[in-house]
């Protein structure tokens, strides 16, 4: 198959592409444009040693700029364009967007995936690592928790179509209404506006092992001295932990939280998958992939709203991150 | 303080039995999957997998025999509806106990196993549990009576999924595209990202705080934003949809995070090491290549799970950068938009995709997940 051996030539040309010009950028350098020899040798070293860490991020910083930096710029400036790049129709995109049913259901529809899918998640995640903290077959569970982290979104969402299929064989909560007593099977994905809810639950059911990891290493840093004296207070299990343990690792519950709201606001994978954006489910960027191919001003606008709501996370992390390296 | 001793107990039954709860749910849907996969497909719409291993009550339908002893002036055809090739084909496993019997599609259970009725013409017909039946006509019958039977089947147990879904179907293709697109955008931007991560953290140049903090405000930068300038830029510079194109899209996408994660972990490596080298005269490289590389094996194993997994499992770029023939689809958007519409409702077959997809990201998550956890706790967790 060609196409395999064009794969594995990209291994090859790519990797040792990179190898290459690490290798021969640097002795070029040290060699050719600054040698540490004749009478301005220490000079030279000096310079050398000024240019070299620019060589090494050459290449990240390269494609970070082109596929990241540069897209800020352009998608906002195609957003100002109609469907076709030629007919410059300013703030047109937006003013339409605001104006559309369909918009703002997906807005408010997103608001509230990125209030309570963080939330389940956290929720189930600290619950799972307080729960497996001390218990001796705890590292077990917890893997098994932390399972679907390594299933796609699109895997996740036909798994729980056999949750929630019409179909009192096939789908689990009909099963359970038939064995109640309810006689027909119910859609549970056109049921309008819970319908949003049982599409959480699928990310919810993802992200809840990544919270419990991170919480569970978080819970085993908090020091023993302040555990053991409230317990010698006479504290009991539960302001243990929601007066002691939870405020100690409040920090990493708020980096949980945000880690996870931005994942929310780029996965269109389960909508699509699960409902395709209809009976009301739909959220940006499913709502963005109605016009990618068809209507590039529309997409980049939306896109570029997506942006605008993540920008205040992303403005926290890096004031946090300088605050760190201080 | 009384009756501390008891209370803990009870608190560590509570415990164990809230966890074991919670691990259930959390691992129920897949196994409903995972059993489903391998059940036959006219069981999985006639019995949910939670009934898997119990028979199943399918109707079939078959056709008598046609040769007949005439008994007075009524023509009588005896057989097994079991021995009719229709009627077999739909028990692979074997038929078992026929419960109910019927003429017509649409009532196919019209009648109680044993019992003989008339059926019209004056013809009667039985069918027993056993799949014995006795057609009585007046008529010399020329083609053999249409029967409808409902009849429990026992368990079935099939690899048929799997075979068809690897062997029609295209998935094998789409399981070599996802290889295709993976591995390349896994391994190229853990070298690059390595160099970058490695300046940030040990080089001394103005403007370094400044990047840091760039790389941290990129990692959250959604890269739907990326999809329509990128996707033209594509097109103009002649690369299109290919997986050239989404090499590279995959090798940006993933970089903050793998310069951002190789940072946190290459800063924390002892400075001794790495000002004894120096003054041993190693150059910036030869330090990078002996040492730092080798020291921070944990950190590129973790951001190379990631990148794989994330890769594998990935949708939207593959749908906006990779061309949209049977020939470069990936499993994803297989699954995603020929399975599900036009397979929506063979559950079977639906299941298995699924299955053969996540098989993968499965062995590479158990095997290696004791570096997925530290990478994660790297980059989250300062």
């Amino acid at each position: 198959m060609p196409v395999i051996l064009q794969g594995l030539l990209t291994i090859v040309i790519g990797v040792s592409g990179c190898v290459a010009y690490f290798y021969f950028s640097n002795l070029v350098l040290d060699k050719v444009i600054f040698p540490p020899k004749g009478p301005k040798a220490g000079q030279n070293i000096n310079r050398a040693n000024q240019v070299r860490p620019w060589l090494f991020l050459f290449p990240a910083i390269f494609v970070l700029g082109l596929y990241l930096v540069y897209p800020v710029i352009g998608s906002f400036v195609r957003s100002l364009y109609g469907r076709n790049p030629d007919d410059f129709v300013g703030m047109g995109n937006y003013i339409s967007l605001a104006g559309s049913q369909d918009f703002r259901t997906s807005f408010i529809n997103n608001f509230l995936w990125a209030i309570v899918v963080p939330a389940g998640s956290t929720f189930f995640g600290l619950l799972a690592a307080q729960l497996t903290d001390k218990l001796s077959w705890g590292n077990f569970a917890k893997s098994l928790i932390f399972m679907p982290m390594a299933i796609s979104f699109v895997g996740a969402s036909l798994i729980w179509k056999f949750v929630y299929a019409n179909d009192a064989d096939i789908g689990l909560i009909n099963a359970i209404r038939a064995m109640v007593g309810f006689e027909n099977p119910i859609d549970v994905l056109q049921i309008p506006f819970w319908n949003n809810f049982f599409l959480m639950v699928i990310l919810i059911w993802i992200q809840t092992g990544f919270a419990m990891v991170i919480l569970s290493a978080a819970l085993r840093g908090i020091p023993e001295e302040t555990i053991e004296a409230a317990i010698l207070d006479g504290a009991n299990p539960w302001q243990l932990f929601f007066q002691i343990k939870v405020p100690q690792i409040m920090p990493t519950i708020v980096v949980v939280w945000t880690t996870i709201t931005i994942l929310v606001l780029k996965v269109f994978d389960i909508v699509y998958t699960m409902t395709g954006g209809n009976f009301g489910t739909e959220i940006l960027p499913s709502y963005m992939m109605d016009f990618m191919f068809r209507d590039d001003g529309r997409a980049t606008a939306i896109a570029f709203v997506i942006m605008l709501v993540v920008l205040p996370v992303m403005i926290w992390n890096i004031v946090q991150a300088r605050k760190e390296m201080r | 303080m009384d009756n501390i001793a008891g209370t803990k107990s009870s608190l560590t039954w509570a415990t164990h039995l809230s966890v074991l709860v919670l691990v259930l749910l959390w691992l129920i849907p897949t196994i409903g999957l995972f059993v489903s996969s391998f059940r036959d497909r006219d069981q999985i719409s006639a019995s949910g997998w939670w009934e898997a291993p119990f028979p199943v009550e399918l109707t079939a339908r078959g056709r008598t025999a046609t040769e007949a002893t005439l008994e007075g002036d009524v023509y009588v055809v005896t057989g097994n509806i079991y021995d009719d090739p229709e009627a077999q084909s739909y028990f692979p496993g074997g038929g078992g106990e026929v419960v109910a019997f019927g003429t017509s599609g649409r009532e196919p259970g019209a009648f109680p196993a044993g019992e003989p009725v008339e059926i019209g013409d004056g013809e009667t017909l039985v069918v027993n549990a056993d799949g014995t039946y006795e057609w009585r006509t007046t008529e010399e019958p020329d083609r053999g009576q249409r029967v409808y039977f409902a009849a429990e089947s026992p368990p079935d147990f099939t690899l048929d999924n799997y075979e068809q879904v690897l062997t029609a179907d295209n998935m094998t293709q789409a399981f070599v595209n996802t290889f295709i697109v993976t591995v390349p955008a896994t391994i190229i931007p853990i070298l690059i990202a390595a160099f970058a991560a490695y300046a940030l953290a040990w080089m001394d140049f103005p403007g370094r705080g400044v990047l840091i903090a760039l790389v941290v405000g990129l990692l959250v930068v959604p890269l739907q934003l990326a999809l329509v300038p990128m996707l033209n830029l594509h097109n103009k510079i002649g690369i299109g949809q290919s997986f050239m194109g989404i090499w590279f899209a995959h090798t940006a996408f993933g970089m903050p995070l793998a310069v951002y994660l190789l940072r946190n972990y290459m800063v924390g490596l002892p400075r001794d090491i790495i000002e004894s080298a120096k003054v041993d005269g190693a150059t910036d490289f030869e330090l990078f290549v002996r040492i730092i590389l080798p020291l921070s094996l944990p950190a590129l194993a973790a951001f190379s799970i990631f990148q794989f997994l994330w890769t594998w499992n990935d949708l939207l770029v593959a749908k906006v950068f990779l061309p949209s023939d049977d020939a470069s689809k990936v499993m994803t958007v297989k699954i995603a938009d020929d399975l599900l519409g036009s397979r929506g409702g063979d559950w079977g077959i639906l299941a298995t995709a699924a299955f053969v997809s996540i098989a993968v990201p499965l062995v590479v998550f158990f095997t290696m997940q004791r570096f997925l956890v530290r990478g994660l706790l790297a980059g989250s967790v300062k």
